[in-house]
């Protein structure tokens, strides 16, 4: 393939990636800036969402007999909710507990990332196991190219994307959307940034700083698992697939400022597109290495990163 | 209530109790450590089971195919003990988990010998645990049937207590596979392989192979095998291919083949791959519809095959799996059947050794393992529902038939079939000049 083609299907891909990856992010983040928690577990929280998108497509389309589309529009709303109860319960039952004391919390997610990964081999299964995609035409893209016989459009060998794959893309710009009107414009995302921006005075002012952060985490979680089933058609359910996102959410958060939700989303695109890029021209590891570095340089010149607020 | 919100305050172990409580398990298991070995057979009973330790992949990358690797081997094992078990012993399978984790190998290894008591170490199939695992096997003097398929065993690297006399190596089905690739689908490939050890033997062997009857290899794409999205890899294929060559193992493998299909779209070249690319996955997954007309190697074939000699029903009925290559109780359940034959013969070809060593206690591995090296020709049957074998004693290797399969109407249908002499290849090393 030629270059122009190969680095526009490069950022395509790496376009998908940086779509899911700033939902998921954005789930961490918003679990650290409201409360001060590094939730080891979101990447099982991602997990759950791609294990639960496979139960219920397949349930949608073995017991009810609805068609694909139906099974993951269900699973689309199902799914997050189902993760996110989770986490509410999970917040109640462990984090609430420790006091959200920030040590003692690492422990805690540690320890509940290794609990529902095992739940999850025991009751589900150490297989992949794929979600249909709701549609999945493959859409062949053209190329500008200025020969002997002037300008044409020509149809290099393998260069096109799918419908899904544009989908993911369009459907996580709008979920990102939606999370930011309900951050900056609903009474829910009014009291969760005060909460965020002391807790002490939010308290005071009768805030219950106890259900905000309850239902944060449970946000964060559904933030990870709708990701999950907007990805799980492309890869396959599998109790391990949580690792990935939960270090590459890490070092978008990093980046982009804990708590901010615009440097997230553009961290994400940086460490999404360049990861697509550069893995595809150099090599993967490559990818990692400067993402790693990255992260480094951030930490030593902007700790709070690039878009965060410095905290005092 | 109160209880909860005590712990909440201040936590019901205290520090000075746990640290109390590390402390105690620290000297008991420095006091476990230092106890002698525990040695259960010293007088052997006649009638105590012969110890199996099954190294199986339960969990990590590798744990669809061990829960195949599982069921081939209790039901291989079942069936030895209703012929009368070896030597009037019956066998008992002691599996353990292993995480499919080089590091966990080893330990699991030393679990057999010095804690289970077991008489051999069997069952690991992914080539990073068999490396992992295999120098600890050599150092307890425990024979370790591995069932990979990689080159690890016949290359020379391991030791004279491993042995692999139930599968092939990817070394020996490559070259059966080079002249049917060359000849029928395209003199120019490229490859696509994982960018660890298994690739690299797959990457290596064939291309000589290829060479080596006048073809080429024009493109190397190694894909590194964390990987979980694929589509990037594949604009470096040339556009000359004329055959396109993949394998790849891991959880991702039903990805891989997809993007694959979508990035050709209907234009796609000759396409031969591994089965390796779609074990325990159903060929008929939403997706996989461009391969039909594509070919496969496979270790045996997944689906029951019209002129299916009885010794292979047999293994099926056995096994449980049905003609499609899934549990007979599952259909959605897909087994890893190019694979899992290596653990029914591996157990069979232990059980020759045993009787023909005339093994009683674990001071017999020694003559076990001269046993199985004195081994040759292995003919069809039960026994070898795969094919008949021929094993080499000096490289711990096992040689036998190759399958080559075409997708036709979702089923993968036998096309060729390569003989053990084809896959014959100089040897590397002669593990029977190394001291035991």
């Amino acid at each position: 393939m030629d270059f122009g083609p190969y680095l526009v299907f490069a950022s395509l891909e790496g376009a998908v990636l940086a779509a899911t990856l700033s939902l998921t992010a954005l789930g961490l983040s918003l679990v650290f800036g409201v409360m001060r928690v590094v939730n080891v577990a979101h990447g099982e929280f991602f997990m759950l969402g791609a294990v639960a998108a496979w139960f219920v497509s397949a349930l949608g389309g073995e017991a009810l007999g609805l068609p694909a589309w139906a099974g993951f529009a269900a699973a689309l709303v199902l799914a997050p909710a189902a993760v996110g109860a989770l986490a509410w319960a999970a917040d109640r039952a462990i984090l609430a507990r420790v006091g959200y004391d920030p040590e003692r919390t690492i422990v805690a997610t540690i320890g509940l990332l290794y609990i529902l990964q095992q739940l999850t081999l025991m009751g589900y299964g150490p297989e992949a196991r794929p979600v249909e995609p709701p549609f999945n035409a493959r859409i062949a893209l053209p190329w500008p190219e200025w020969g002997a016989d002037g300008f044409a459009w020509t149809w290099p060998w393998g260069f096109g994307t799918t419908s899904y794959k544009l989908f993911v893309i369009v459907a996580a710009a709008a979920l990102l959307m939606a999370v930011w009107a309900v951050l900056s414009r609903s009474r829910f995302g009014l009291i969760m940034r005060a909460t965020q921006y002391d807790r002490e005075t939010a308290q005071a002012f009768g805030i219950p700083v106890g259900k905000v952060y309850a239902w944060t985490f449970a946000l964060g979680a559904a933030l990870a698992a709708a990701a999950a089933v907007l990805i799980v058609p492309i890869q396959q359910a599998h109790y391990l697939m949580g690792g990935d996102p939960l270090l590459l959410s890490f070092i978008v958060v990093i980046i982009g400022g804990l708590g901010s939700l615009r440097g997230t989303v553009l961290a994400a695109l940086l460490i999404g597109m360049s990861d697509g890029v550069i893995s595809v021209f150099f090599s993967p590891t490559l990818a990692k290495i400067l993402a790693t570095l990255l992260v480094a340089l951030v930490l030593v010149f902007r700790p709070q990163g690039l878009f965060g607020a410095k905290t005092a | 209530m109160t209880e909860v919100k005590k712990t909440a305050a201040g936590g019901a172990i205290s520090r000075r109790t746990a640290l109390k409580g590390l402390a105690a398990a620290g000297a008991t298991g420095a006091g476990l450590g230092a106890m002698p070995g525990f040695v259960p057979y010293i007088q052997a009973q006649s009638s105590a089971p012969i110890k199996v330790g099954f190294q199986v992949h339960r969990t990590g990358i590798g744990a669809a195919y061990g829960r195949w690797y599982d069921r081939t081997t209790l039901a291989a094992a079942d069936l030895i003990n209703e012929m009368g078990g070896i030597n009037g012993r019956p066998v008992e399978i002691v599996a353990e988990d292993d995480g499919t984790d080089p590091k966990r190998g080893a330990e699991v290894v030393e679990k057999f010998a010095s804690q289970l008591g077991c008489d051999v170490g069997f069952g690991t199939l992914f080539s990073h645990v068999v490396m992992g695992s295999a120098p600890r096997a050599g150092e307890l003097k425990l024979p370790y049937f591995v069932v990979s398929e990689g080159h690890h065993v016949a290359s020379g690297a391991l030791n004279r207590w491993t042995i692999q006399p139930g599968i092939c190596d990817v070394k020996s089905q490559v070259l059966a596979m080079a002249p049917f690739v060359s000849k029928n689908l395209g003199k120019k490939a490229t490859m696509i392989f994982p960018d660890y050890a298994f690739g690299h033997d797959h990457r290596d062997f064939f291309t000589a192979a290829m060479e080596a009857q006048g073809a080429e290899v024009i493109k190397h794409i190694a894909i590194p095998p964390t990987e979980t999205s694929y589509s990037k890899y594949f604009p470096q294929i040339p556009r000359e291919t004329e055959v396109l060559y993949h394998v790849m193992v891991g959880p991702g493998v039903l990805t891989f083949v997809k993007e694959l299909g979508e990035f050709f779209g209907p234009s796609h070249p000759p396409i031969f791959g591994f089965l390796d690319s779609l074990e325990a996955v159903d060929l008929n997954s939403p997706g996989l519809e461009f391969l039909d007309g594509t070919y496969f190697w496979e270790g045996m074939p997944r689906y029951l095959q019209s002129d299916a000699p009885d010794p292979v029903k047999f293994y099926r009925d056995r096994v449980g799996v049905d003609d499609n290559g899934a549990s007979a109780s599952d259909p959605k359940d897909v087994s890893t059947f190019a694979h899992m034959f290596g653990c029914w013969e591996t157990l069979f070809v232990m059980k020759k050794g045993m009787e023909a060593a005339g093994y009683q206690t674990t001071a017999d591995r020694q003559k076990l393992i001269e046993a199985v090296e004195a081994m040759e020709e292995m003919p069809f049957g039960d026994e070898h529902p795969q094919g008949r074998k021929v094993f080499n004693g000096k490289t711990h290797q096992v040689f036998g038939p190759q399958y080559i399969s075409k997708v036709e109407g979702g089923k993968l249908v036998v096309q060729a079939e390569t003989t053990a002499e084809d896959s014959f290849y100089p040897d590397e090393v002669d593990y029977t000049t190394q001291s035991f």
